[in-house]
């Protein structure tokens, strides 16, 4: 049903979105590693007013299993109010749900009863392979003319090439491949886009048959996965132009374009240098000729550790790799948050000169070595990372989860990975984070399912894109 | 055409010009992009025009119709039309799609003439085109007369479309620089009633007016 008035969580401008109200709700995915039960969208509350501040409040079990829960987004956001084909009396009302190994999309509608999503509708796999020819649904953005879903794989295979699916905005049904012309590109992952620019970008990982068993450290040192990024023009839905980081940065994840549309630069995170296991981050950006370039500009090292503390996969290595696997964008363009998942903290970033970052911040968790607990259970040594971090809209408060990747947390975290969800507050004037003692849901709070990415009611900054600066 | 029957079209005009769909919301954004007022200013005409062309297509086919085939059936079947596309609108959960904002003058006029056609902009002038005196005699004997007639309609319907879109380019292009110079986008999402509704009935309502004076 449509509105009268636009949605509420509806936003022109990126600048008009940092004075959003705080969420009051944040919704998680949960996954059973062991395909056992079903996994679920757990919602948590971050109301700092509510008794249950900080605990799971809501849990909508996923009608099968095997799913691995994963990324997820909305059906609508601000980019409805984008000038070609708005349409800002649609409710931003249902999330969006893949799981990423069974290829299945759920539906869930948050409207009736915030803390009980209901679901409506799932897409089963052979309907996203017959429609678009993907599988592994992961990154979901809701586009301009439709919901694009990139995905890891082909219809049928465990190879690709992987690309973008687009569903109907109202219906959901799978409209097909966005691609027209693909060129070279075989591998996906993550994408995003300059939407008043006609500009989407997309990176890659691997194809599932090289992802779900694990990291595959003769593809890793062969350097057979990702390492390249791909601008494409949005509008003609054509790869325009491919630019390769150099094979030692390998698997090129998240994406982070500027919010601000008048702006034409975005970061991206390099999950490991096979050189030295350092991480690194990147900028995209409008060279001279017009053509894009990318630039490295933030180096993370690896952590020298005994042999003896760390996982068979890294003990020829003696050293712990910060496994850089997700990054995050204030809204204002302001910070960027690291996640070195590897080595347990959250770092945070000054990054108002897109080429001169300025570390401002930094928390520490979990770790594979240092096992850093929280300061509110001191006794409790935490397994996995920061690694998913969602910022909400005003910037003033990150959230971050522990879990990975299935198959990765069992590599890296042998003895289990746990499950914990953190709230950090953040100094918005110059920078600094501190994590609130209030808010750690953790162990059994999540009944047992590891948790993944945090969406934040309402919108969040990697939920929405804008059209007026 | 009567008094009555141009400020009618200049309302409707104003109606559409008010929409941010139609394209005044796309001059801001454009202006906004460039940071420059020209750049807004530049966009005004060629959505203008593909406005006009939308719109004088459907009149000049109502208006020839009119003049060549017998009174009443134009408005019975135009008003039937209009009421169905109305309800389609009204009833559809379906909106306009389109991908891409870097458009050249003439993709900018392509633009707005296809948004124009899909939400029915010419279809709305129906009744007062159908309302007024035919621009000759219709139903007369020979078929060379028909046609002359019909062509002398056609004008009559271009003329109509050139009133009309006027008003609505006056009424966009002040939306634009209000919004633009003085306001701020903010006022989008208090402001921007959905017009689509309003629209999908004002079609209804003007299929029925169309009907009920046809018969």
């Amino acid at each position: 049903m449509t509105r009268w008035t636009p949605d509420p969580s509806f936003y022109a401008s990126p600048r008009d979105a940092a004075a959003a109200p705080a969420e009051t709700l944040a919704y998680v995915a949960a996954f059973d590693r062991s395909a056992q039960r079903p996994d679920a969208i757990a919602v948590v509350d971050t109301d700092p007013g509510s008794a249950t501040y900080g605990r799971v409040v809501g849990w909508t079990d996923m009608p099968s299993v095997g799913d691995e829960l994963h990324h997820f987004g909305w059906n609508a956001c601000s980019s409805a109010l984008c000038p070609t084909a708005p349409h800002p009396h649609v409710e931003r009302r249902y999330l969006i749900v893949p799981g990423l190994r069974s290829s299945r999309i759920h539906v869930l509608d948050v409207k009736g009863d915030p803390r009980a999503p209901k679901l409506v509708k799932t897409i089963e796999a052979k309907e996203l392979a017959a429609g678009a020819g993907y599988s592994r649904p992961h990154t979901v953005h809701c586009g301009p003319d439709g919901i694009y879903v990139s995905a890891l794989g082909a219809g049928d295979s465990d190879d690709g090439p992987g690309g973008i699916a687009v569903l109907d905005h109202t219906t959901f049904e799978v409209r097909g491949a966005w691609e027209a012309d693909r060129g070279d590109q075989h591998l996906a992952y993550d994408f995003w886009w300059h939407l008043t620019r006609d500009v989407l970008v997309s990176s890659e990982w691997g194809t599932p048959a090289m992802v779900e068993g694990g990291l595959v450290p003769e593809l890793l040192l062969g350097r057979k996965y990702g390492h390249r990024l791909h601008f494409w023009d949005l509008a003609k839905r054509r790869n325009v132009q491919t630019v390769d980081l150099g094979d030692q940065y390998q698997m090129v994840l998240e994406l982070r374009p500027a919010h601000d549309p008048s702006k034409e630069y975005g970061f991206v995170g390099v999950v490991t240098s096979v050189e030295d296991l350092s991480a690194s981050i990147w900028v995209w950006h409008r060279a001279e000729g017009g053509d894009f370039a990318v630039t490295k500009v933030i180096d993370i090292p690896a952590e020298p550790a005994d042999p003896a503390d760390l996982p068979p996969a890294l003990q020829p290595f003696g050293a712990v790799p910060p496994l850089v696997t997700d990054i995050d964008l204030s809204v204002d363009d302001r910070f960027l948050y690291v996640s070195c998942w590897g080595t347990g903290e959250l770092k945070q970033f000054d990054v108002t000169d897109p080429f001169a970052p300025r570390e401002v911040g930094s928390v520490r968790l979990g770790g594979i070595v240092r096992r850093e607990p929280h300061p509110s259970f001191p006794d409790e040594r935490l397994a996995g990372g920061p690694q998913m971090v969602e910022i909400s809209r005003d910037g003033r408060r990150v959230y971050v989860t522990n879990s990975l990747y299935g198959a990765w947390d069992d590599q890296f975290f042998p003895d289990g990975v746990g499950a914990w969800q953190a709230k950090i507050d953040v100094d918005t004037d110059g920078g600094g984070l501190t994590l609130d003692p209030r808010f750690f849901p953790h162990g059994e709070e999540f009944r047992g399912l590891r948790v993944h990415q945090t969406r934040l009611q309402g919108g969040d900054a990697s939920s929405d894109s804008y059209c007026f600066p | 055409m009567s008094g009555g029957q141009v400020a009618a079209l200049a309302a409707l005009g104003a109606f559409h010009g008010l929409n941010p769909a139609m394209g005044w919301l796309f001059a801001v954004a454009r202006g906004m992009q460039e940071r420059d007022r020209g750049a807004l200013l530049r966009a005004l005409p060629p959505i203008a025009g593909g406005h006009l062309a939308s719109v004088a297509i459907v009149a000049a086919v109502i208006a020839a119709t009119r003049s060549a085939v017998a009174g009443g059936v134009v408005g019975v079947a135009g008003g039937v039309l209009l009421v169905g596309f109305g309800l389609w609108r009204l009833l559809s959960q379906r909106h306009f799609r389109w991908a891409g904002m870097r458009l050249s003058a003439a993709q900018l006029a392509g633009w707005s003439f296809l948004v124009s056609s899909a939400h029915g902009a010419g279809l709305m002038l129906l009744p007062v085109l159908a309302s007024g005196p035919a621009a000759a005699p219709g139903g007369a004997g020979h078929a060379g007369h028909a046609v002359a007639a019909g062509a002398g309609g056609a004008l009559t319907g271009l003329a109509a479309a050139g009133v009309h879109t006027v008003a609505m380019f006056v009424v966009a292009g002040g939306l634009a620089l209000l919004v633009y110079e003085v306001v701020g986008t903010s006022i989008l999402r208090r402001a921007w009633f959905n017009v689509d509704r309003l629209w999908a009935a004002v079609l209804v309502a003007a299929g029925v007016v169309t009907i009920v004076a046809a018969t």
